[in-house]
């Protein structure tokens, strides 16, 4: 008994010597998590930061900022709806794109291409999503715009002009434009996860399906089945990219605050307004609005982007497990 | 029994070119993304050159209405809040990077990992309001600094993630051998583990580096612009993205030109550091 404690006391004595020694440890340890520490709050207090910065918009107009369709700085009078529909429109109708666009990519990547032809493709299209932003721009500007104003647009008008979304006049600048644009920029990250999610399924479960006599399709959308949660969340993810989306789509939406069905007529996003008008905000009531503009962008690609990351984790989770 | 037959080759027949037909489709989906990249790399390479010289390196720009000029400020302007950005966010994205591989197989490890993975979500011009907000208001003029934090700012979720996949490759035998030795497990860590690791967390780095180089808008209401030579950080300062944007939006034919040939020298620029990157890459391969 007595014996045993006074084991347990040099036990802990010894434990308690190498600890001390060890003082480096301690402060590397702490060090680091210092740093993780900070980014974390980082996070937190950028929130924070911009709560603080819209609490005179917010005060002034509450939730009715983000149901009324009024923005008028001129007339100090903010209200967000107009942004939010060309922001969702436009998000929405580029993931209509480049979503089937993407998982063609995917599963040729995945399932079809030889070694040698994949990496290649692979390389380009993720060159694809190293280019800046705003040489997506200057691209839309002087190439997709001239070309739509041209070509496409007389041409959707004269030949579909009796459906509403290709009414008006053709400038080129407007939704159409930015639509393009965002599709082809949110094509890597969807096309690229995708892969990766594809890539991540068994080679037995397509060795199954072919073995029953199914073709490379069939086996194929049986991939796909498995995979469709993991699609989901990249397309998710590409939906974030989309909505935060600032230079390419500001300098070919024509921005205006505007809710149009016509795909021809300007309009405008949550972050080309901010891009487009904070440095000219004058009053601090402006600045407030921009500036809430900003939290709301954050606080939707905050809950975006969790629910994406959660269904690519527990797909290639799931799939680890089994 | 013949038409049973029939039947059953039709509908071999039927799969057979159902099957052929999507994955050829899927081909042509491939095709369709390159196509954009192919016209987006021609017209900067023809339009970029007709300015690209020496002169466009050192001289600097024109005032409004007079052709020809450079954007020696801006190209500067682009190294220096890089640096600036990488100043900020490369210890921040190692340490972070280190603890999370290290130590950080517990909830609030998991819990960081996730802030980063949405931190790399959140849309660049948003950091740019913050970096505002928390930087510009105070100082009560535009600067270099905030630009450089803001891109500081969005390179961290990069480098940090990086980091951390980079350390878990390096096998624990080694780290086991270090402590074996008697080292201190932060000694094992800085000497052993970090430096195997190191040629994957430059690779990561440089990636951050280079996606932080083509950033416009963070920089807008932060580090402003400058139509002067200026390398002062407490002052606004110029940077080729900003320098398109601005050039691209104006009317004068000349600026426009201008806009591409700055398009022409970022990708180059980002190429450089991409280069970097894959001949890192290779050597790490190359020596394993």
């Amino acid at each position: 008994m007595n014996n045993e404690l006074s084991d347990s006391i040099k036990d802990k004595l010894t434990r308690k010597l190498i600890s001390s020694h060890n003082m480096g440890d301690f402060i590397f340890e702490k060090l680091t998590l210092l740093f993780t520490v900070s980014v974390f709050l980082l996070v937190i207090l950028m929130g924070y930061e911009m709560y603080q910065g819209s609490r005179l918009s917010i005060a002034k107009f509450g939730w009715g900022f983000l149901s009324s369709s009024t923005w008028d700085p001129v007339q100090e009078i903010y209200g967000a709806l107009p942004i939010i529909y060309g922001t969702v429109v436009s998000s929405a109708l580029a993931l209509i794109i480049a979503l089937p666009l993407s998982i063609g990519i995917a599963i040729f990547l995945a399932e079809i291409a030889p070694d040698w032809l994949e990496k290649p493709v692979s390389f380009l299209v993720e060159l694809l999503a190293g280019i800046p932003s705003v040489i997506y721009g200057l691209w839309g500007i002087f190439v997709l715009v001239p070309w739509l104003r041209q070509s496409v647009e007389p041409y959707l008008s004269e030949k579909f002009g009796y459906l509403p979304i290709f009414t008006g006049a053709p400038y080129g600048f407007g939704m159409l434009a930015a639509v393009l644009i965002l599709a082809i920029m949110t094509l890597p990250i969807i096309s690229s996860i995708s892969r990766d999610v594809l890539k991540s399924i068994p080679y037995s479960q397509r060795e199954a399906a072919l073995a029953l006599g199914a073709t490379r399709w069939q086996s194929t959308l049986i991939v796909l089945k498995d995979a469709k949660s993991g699609i989901l969340g990249a397309t998710m993810l590409g939906l974030g990219r989309a909505i935060g989306e600032t230079m390419a789509v500001t300098m070919v939406i024509g921005n205006r605050a505007l809710i149009s069905p016509s795909l021809f007529d300007p309009s405008y996003t949550m972050a080309s307004v901010i891009a487009n008008e904070f440095t000219e905000a004058t009053s601090q009531l402006y600045l407030s609005a921009l500036t809430e503009l900003a939290l709301v962008l954050f606080v939707i690609t905050i809950v975006i982007n969790a629910l994406a990351r959660l269904l690519v984790w527990s797909m290639s989770r799931k799939w680890k497990t089994s | 029994m013949e038409n049973k037959l029939m039947d059953s080759k039709y509908f071999f027949y039927r799969k057979k070119i159902t099957s052929s037909i999507m994955m050829s489709l899927t081909f042509i989906a491939a095709l369709a993304a390159i196509i954009p990249l192919i016209f987006i790399f021609y017209y900067t390479i023809s339009k970029g050159v007709t300015y690209f010289n020496f002169n466009f390196f050192v001289a600097m720009p024109k005032p409004v209405g007079e052709s020809g000029g450079g954007m020696a400020n801006a190209i500067m302007g682009t190294l220096i809040l890089i640096g600036l950005g990488g100043a900020i966010g490369i210890p921040i994205g190692i340490l972070s990077g280190t603890y999370l591989a290290e130590f950080g197989n517990n909830k609030f490890g998991f819990l960081v990992r996730f802030m980063t993975d949405v931190l790399s979500g959140v849309p660049s011009i948003v950091v740019g309001v913050v970096a505002y907000t928390m930087i510009v208001i105070p100082m009560k003029h535009f600067s270099a600094l905030a630009g450089g934090i803001a891109l500081g700012i969005l390179v961290i979720p990069t480098i940090t993630r990086t980091t951390e996949e980079m350390i878990r490759l390096v096998p624990s035998s080694l780290r086991e051998a270090g402590l074996a030795l008697g080292l201190p497990k932060w000694k094992t860590t800085i000497a052993i583990v970090l430096r195997t690791a190191w040629k994957g967390i430059a690779t990561g780095v440089l990636l951050g580096l280079s996606r932080a180089a083509g950033e416009t808008a963070p920089l807008l209401f932060t580090a402003l612009g400058n139509r002067f030579w200026s390398t002062n950080i407490g002052q606004p300062m110029a940077s080729l993205t900003v320098y398109i944007y601005d050039y691209a939006k104006s009317p004068f034919e000349d600026w426009n030109q201008q806009a591409w040939t700055a398009a022409l020298v970022l990708i180059l620029l980002i190429s450089i550091l991409s280069l970097l990157f894959r001949i890192i890459t290779r050597s790490k391969y190359k020596t394993n």
